[in-house]
């Protein structure tokens, strides 16, 4: 995972150069440029509005930028595939309004993200092996859902959906992760879980980590991008991006 | 594996459902043959080719379940897939009548006599061989499907805008078929057939037979649709129908999950269809009318869709009222007593019969467990 590919244009994991998107004329991203490098993990922060959701839907395939360059492992450009053919390669993603199927059990909401090939003939006729229960398990455990895992993902609180989402994308077991705003809605003692949950995961994963709530992200204890009006402001430790002025001005500020 | 994928996720209402069709399939025709007229047991033939007719309403109510239930496509055209199946019996049995026709043609139909036509057309070829109707009554209508599924899905047409482009092609399919020269019978359709595989369609034990066959038939379409929906691909569909959406950001090909249900129910639909024609006698253009799709759309509803059960139950359930409705001085209400029923059952029974009694019984026998959001949210 950590060697680049051969024939890769850059050896980041993942690579925007002067990607700009517009929505009927307001320009959402503006020349945004960002590099992750394999094995990193990144937290996004910003205003409401800065642009980091829609960030995440030009790097999952949903939006279509109007610019710039978008590749993934070097030389994958992702502005040419779809969400699925993206998802295949390796990019995971947990949604900032909590998404998870609400009629379907929590061990199949599991059992769906579970890494395997995703044809028609493959999943008519899947049985779960072994193993695949046993990560079931083992996700189930992690995510502290394990007693719950016949009670439908539709009836679990906020906190617990975020969390099922997370798990959803560890059984993924994607190259990428993408989680946007994982500790809305979540208690302190969640929230602070939450932190020590994907420090954990970003030991084998990278990860792109979009959150508000500094703490969260001090506890993290990454490089920090801050994104406004669709382009970074500033990008560095959390102290030195914390100080910076421009940075005060229009978000710490507030 | 076959086995296994039929009879996984089986539960006690799908073995209820399989033990009282299998009942019907082998009493139902005794009941018929056997006992004297006079018996308070013996079925009437007519009664049994009415509820022949009731259980192939029932299997295109379960084709339609499986896509609208379970995918969440609202077909308001599956009406279509069922007559293109009855149009392929249809041809079947046209051929079969041979020169005991009218004109006494032994390869044109009546009507293409009538029509001066001279030679048949080429889309009649073949079907003088049962096998090839009956290859014909799963591929027209699937291959239909397919290749409308294949451009509305994949350019992501859904919820609204699909409903009303599967209206439209059964809508455009009825024009079609009433005009003469396609060489379906225009107005008339297809009908005075003879035999069906060597026996005459008119004996009682070949109605008798019939009836089994579409017992068996309707089994058999149940364990496919419940084989489908109980399988990991049954809950990619759910997921679909639930948050389109986050199920593609998950890696799965939605179009494609959705073009295989769609062209499975299509061929469902499609068997139905050929098992009413020799039932009824005869198969005509009104048969695409938009009307019955949505009829079927509310047979469903009204049984309880995403049951696969529930869906053949509301289909009997709906007709036998529409036959009691219809035969007496309240025939002309018949419509708005439809339409009333389809409101009734969307405010106070939004999960059918089925569905409601199922919530009831499990009300009593055990604490509510918290209810999901009623609207599945859309992933953002
Ligand atoms: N699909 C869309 N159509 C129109 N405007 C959009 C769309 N998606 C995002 N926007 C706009 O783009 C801006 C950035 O939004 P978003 O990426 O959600 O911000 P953030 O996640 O940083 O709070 C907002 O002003 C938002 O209204
Ligand atoms: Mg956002």
């Amino acid at each position: 995972m950590n060697a680049p590919v051969p024939g890769a244009l850059t050896s980041s994991l993942l690579y925007l150069d002067g990607v700009s998107v517009s929505f009927d004329g307001f320009k959402a991203i503006r020349g945004l440029s960002l590099t992750i490098e394999p094995g990193e993990m990144r937290a996004i922060i910003g205003p409401n509005g800065a642009g980091k959701t829609t960030m995440m839907d030009i790097i999952t395939g949903k939006t279509k930028p109007d610019v710039g360059t978008v590749m993934f492992g070097g030389s994958v450009d992702l502005t040419k595939l779809d969400e699925a053919a993206i998802a295949n390669l390796g990019i995971g993603r947990k949604f900032q309004k909590p998404t998870v199927f609400d009629f379907h059990t929590i061990e199949d909401n599991i059992l769906l993200a579970l890494k395997s090939k995703r044809t028609v003939t493959r999943t008519l006729f899947w049985r779960t092996a072994a193993a695949d229960a046993k990560r079931i398990d083992d996700i189930l455990g992690i995510i502290k859902l394990g007693d719950a895992r016949d009670r439908l993902a539709g009836s679990l609180s906020h906190g617990q959906k975020q969390w099922l989402e997370i798990g959803m994308l560890l059984a993924q077991d994607p190259k990428l992760l993408l989680v946007d705003e994982p500790a809305a809605g979540m208690t302190d003692g969640e929230t602070a879980e939450t932190a020590v949950l994907l420090k954990e995961i970003a030991r084998d994963h990278s990860v792109i980590v979009v959150e508000h709530d500094m703490g969260f992200i001090r506890e993290l204890g990454v490089k920090v991008t801050v994104l406004h009006e669709g382009s970074v402001l500033a990008e560095g430790p959390l102290d030195q991006v914390s100080a910076n002025e421009r940075v005060v001005e229009v978000y710490l500020g507030r | 594996m076959i086995t296994r994928f039929l009879i996984q996720g089986m539960d006690k209402r799908g073995l209820v459902f399989l033990a009282v069709l299998a009942a019907l399939a082998i009493l139902v025709p005794l009941a018929n043959l056997l006992l004297p007229p006079g018996s308070l047991l013996h079925v009437p033939t007519s009664t049994m080719s009415l509820w022949g007719k009731y259980l192939c309403y029932a299997l295109l109510a379960i084709s339609l379940d499986l896509v609208w239930g379970y995918c969440g496509i609202l077909s308001l055209g599956h009406g279509a897939f069922f007559a293109l199946g009855g149009y392929a019996m249809g041809m079947y049995l046209m051929r079969q009548i041979g020169s005991r026709g009218t004109y006494g043609n032994p390869i044109l139909p009546d009507f293409m006599v009538f029509l001066n036509w001279s030679e048949l057309p080429w889309y009649w070829y073949g079907f003088s061989s049962f096998p090839f109707a009956m290859l014909m009554v799963l591929a027209v209508p699937g291959l239909l499907a397919f290749v409308f599924g294949w451009f509305a899905f994949r350019s992501r047409v859904t919820g609204v805008y699909l409903s009303i482009i599967t209206q439209a092609l059964t809508y455009a399919l009825l024009l079609a078929f009433f005009r003469n020269d396609m060489g379906f019978g225009g107005n008339n359709g297809l009908t005075d057939f003879k035999e069906i595989v060597g026996f005459n369609v008119q004996a009682q034990s070949t109605r008798a037979a019939l009836f089994s066959m579409t017992c068996i038939m309707l089994i058999a379409g149940f364990l496919i649709a419940r084989g489908i929906v109980s399988s990991k691909l049954g809950k990619v569909v759910i997921a679909i129908r639930d948050a389109e959406s986050r199920t593609r950001f998950l890696g799965y090909r939605v179009d494609r999950f959705k073009l295989f249900v769609f062209t499975v129910s299509a061929c469902m639909a499609g068997v139905a269809g050929a098992l009413y024609v020799p039932q009824v006698g005869i198969i005509n253009p009104s048969e695409f009318a938009p009307a019955n799709s949505i009829e079927t759309v509310i047979w469903v509803a009204v049984g309880g869709r995403g049951t696969l059960v529930g869906a053949a139950l509301g289909a009997v359930v709906v007709n036998y009222a529409k036959t009691v409705f219809t035969s007496g001085f309240m025939a002309p209400y018949w419509l708005f007593a439809l339409g009333a029923l389809f409101v009734f059952v969307t405010i106070f029974m939004p999960k059918g019969i089925l569905g409601t009694a199922q919530d009831w019984w499990t009300r009593r026998k055990a604490p509510p467990e918290p209810s999901p959001a009623a609207e599945p949210a859309p992933a953002e």
